[in-house]
């Protein structure tokens, strides 16, 4: 990140931080948002743009949005943390009351939420969006190796993001980068193969005598893998070495390795991302129903189904069959949640609705790969299943793609946030 | 007589009501490359849905649907919408304002 770029990102945040500490903290609101990222800020302004009659307060502990979309783009020099990074004013003027705090605890029997700052807020509906936390000690010495900042994972945006393009500048030419993959189901499925695209362009143009090594904790390449791997032969063979079955169970810092079950491999940056699940509130909130790990809802309201009255978003999601752990489908699930919530309130009983991803992933500055599906209700399964002959993958990488790629970021970030 | 004409219309304005809540929720989907309500940013290289003629709309897509408009994506998107369903989204679209 240049210098200029970074005093901007960083007065925006605290310009920011100010206005959210000026906003006093209602006792209720008939919907509570916590998170205010793809699922939640999309919620929040839904349920104002469809029925402004409905107050809604979003609670959000962070002065801006950092977006994971695009953030591969920062590592390679490609964008900026400026591109990245989205205030909450966009949700102001559609009458979100957006309050800088954060949700420590939900009491689901009295309907409130208990925020860091000491106050309660109580609820008719609450939609909770808090996207992933991660299983540190799934990776043996991972916390302690983090902190000392020998290893990173930058699978949530922000601070990891800049911390992991300062090493890869750092990086000695001849110099070996690590990327480790856990295993599925984890956020953003084609996400990794497009941080190994950009890193790998990144390392041919400034440092060609570097490598890049993939150790994939999954047997192959788990989305678009054709598209992937012939981006990688024609563009980047020699700097990039994939490796499937490679499961990270710990790292050294002192010696910098990445143990794997059966050997250990040495880099320079080790950026290994550890397996996660939803995130801590919802832990908290006992919304977890599947593996320790992720949150079932019924895919008709969002509604948890483990806790009435509270809707989960995101990430954080048991994902219904062949649904990816996406932005596009956060901003969606969004908008099944506010659809579903606004009759409910009003005692209506809420209609099936359709929802669509669309992922775009860069394979090279200006080229990109895209994977879509439409998504329906099917009473017979329970659950949301995609629409037969529907969907599909780009034909092949292209400019074109990159233009839309570049489109969909825009706009997403702006129906999520504008 | 009255009250049978009475409640006839106000049925006609439920339903239409209801297909124009249909008609939003599908089109919802949409907004993530083409824009809340349709209106994308100026100079995005997709089209502004809000506003433009709702059989335009729905020839549009149901052209990319049946593959004789050729798109980057938008005839794996189409695929996974029933006519009902296009004539709907389409219906909401075209009442946006520009």
């Amino acid at each position: 990140m240049k210098r200029r770029e970074f005093l901007t990102y960083a007065g925006a945040v605290s310009l920011a931080g100010l206005a959210g500490c000026a906003t006093p903290v209602p006792s209720k609101a008939r919907v509570v948002v916590i998170g205010g990222g793809f699922g939640g800020a999309t919620a929040a302004k839904y349920v104002k743009l469809w029925n402004p009659s409905i107050d809604v307060v979003l609670i959000e502990r962070d002065s801006q949005y950092v977006s994971c979309p695009i953030s591969n783009l920062v590592l390679a020099g490609y964008s900026g943390m400026a591109d990245i990074s989205h205030g909450y004013e966009g949700l102001r003027r559609h009458g979100v009351q957006v309050i800088r705090d954060e949700a420590l605890a939900i009491d689901a029997a009295r309907k409130s939420v208990r925020l860091a700052s000491g106050s309660d807020i109580g609820y008719e509906r609450l939609i909770v969006s808090p996207g992933i936390d991660f299983t540190f000690n799934d990776v043996q010495g991972y916390e302690a190796a983090m902190n000392e900042g020998r290893v990173l994972h930058a699978w949530k945006a922000g601070a990891q993001t800049v911390a992991l393009r300062r090493q890869l500048e750092g990086l000695r030419d001849g110099g070996v980068v690590l990327l480790s993959i856990p295993t599925a189901p984890y956020r953003c499925p084609p996400g990794p193969y497009e941080r190994a695209s950009m890193i790998a362009a990144y390392l041919k143009q400034a440092k060609p005598r570097s490598k890049l090594i993939v150790l994939d904790a999954n047997p192959d390449v788990t989305s678009k893998p054709g598209l992937f791997k012939a981006a990688w032969k024609d563009l980047y063979s020699g700097v990039l070495e994939y490796r499937g079955n490679a499961k990270a169970i710990g790292v050294d810092a002192k010696t910098m390795t990445v143990k794997l079950e059966v050997e250990d491999v040495k880099g320079d940056v080790l950026n290994v991302v550890p397996p996660h699940r939803a995130g801590n509130i919802a832990m908290q909130a006992g919304l977890i129903t599947t593996n320790n790990r992720w949150c079932d809802v019924d895919w008709r309201t969002m509604e948890s189904k483990k806790v009435p009255g509270i809707h989960v978003l995101g990430d954080a999601t048991l994902s219904a069959p062949g649904m990816p752990k996406s932005g596009s489908m956060a901003n969606n699930h969004a908008k099944i949640a506010a659809a579903a919530i606004i009759e409910l309130l009003a005692g209506r009983a809420p209609s099936d609705m359709k929802i669509l991803n669309t992922c775009y992933s860069f394979v090279s500055e200006k080229e990109a790969i895209r994977v879509s599906s439409v998504h329906q209700w099917d009473a017979g399964q329970g659950t949301l299943v995609a629409v037969k002959g529907s969907g599909g993958v780009s034909a092949a990488r292209s400019e074109a793609e990159g233009t839309f790629a570049w489109n969909w970021a825009r706009t997403i970030w702006a129906d999520s946030l504008g | 007589m009255r009250a049978a004409l009475f409640a006839a219309a106000a049925f006609a304005a439920f339903s239409a009501a209801a297909q124009d809540t249909q008609g939003r929720n599908l089109a919802a989907g949409c907004a993530i490359c083409h824009g809340t309500a349709g209106k994308p940013a100026a100079g995005a290289p997709v089209i502004p849905l809000a506003g433009l003629p709702r059989d335009h709309i729905a020839t549009q897509m149901r052209a990319f649907r049946d593959g004789t408009r050729p798109a980057t994506v938008m005839h794996q998107i189409a695929k996974g919408y029933t006519d009902a369903q296009i004539e709907a989204m389409a219906a909401w679209f075209a009442a946006q304002p520009r």
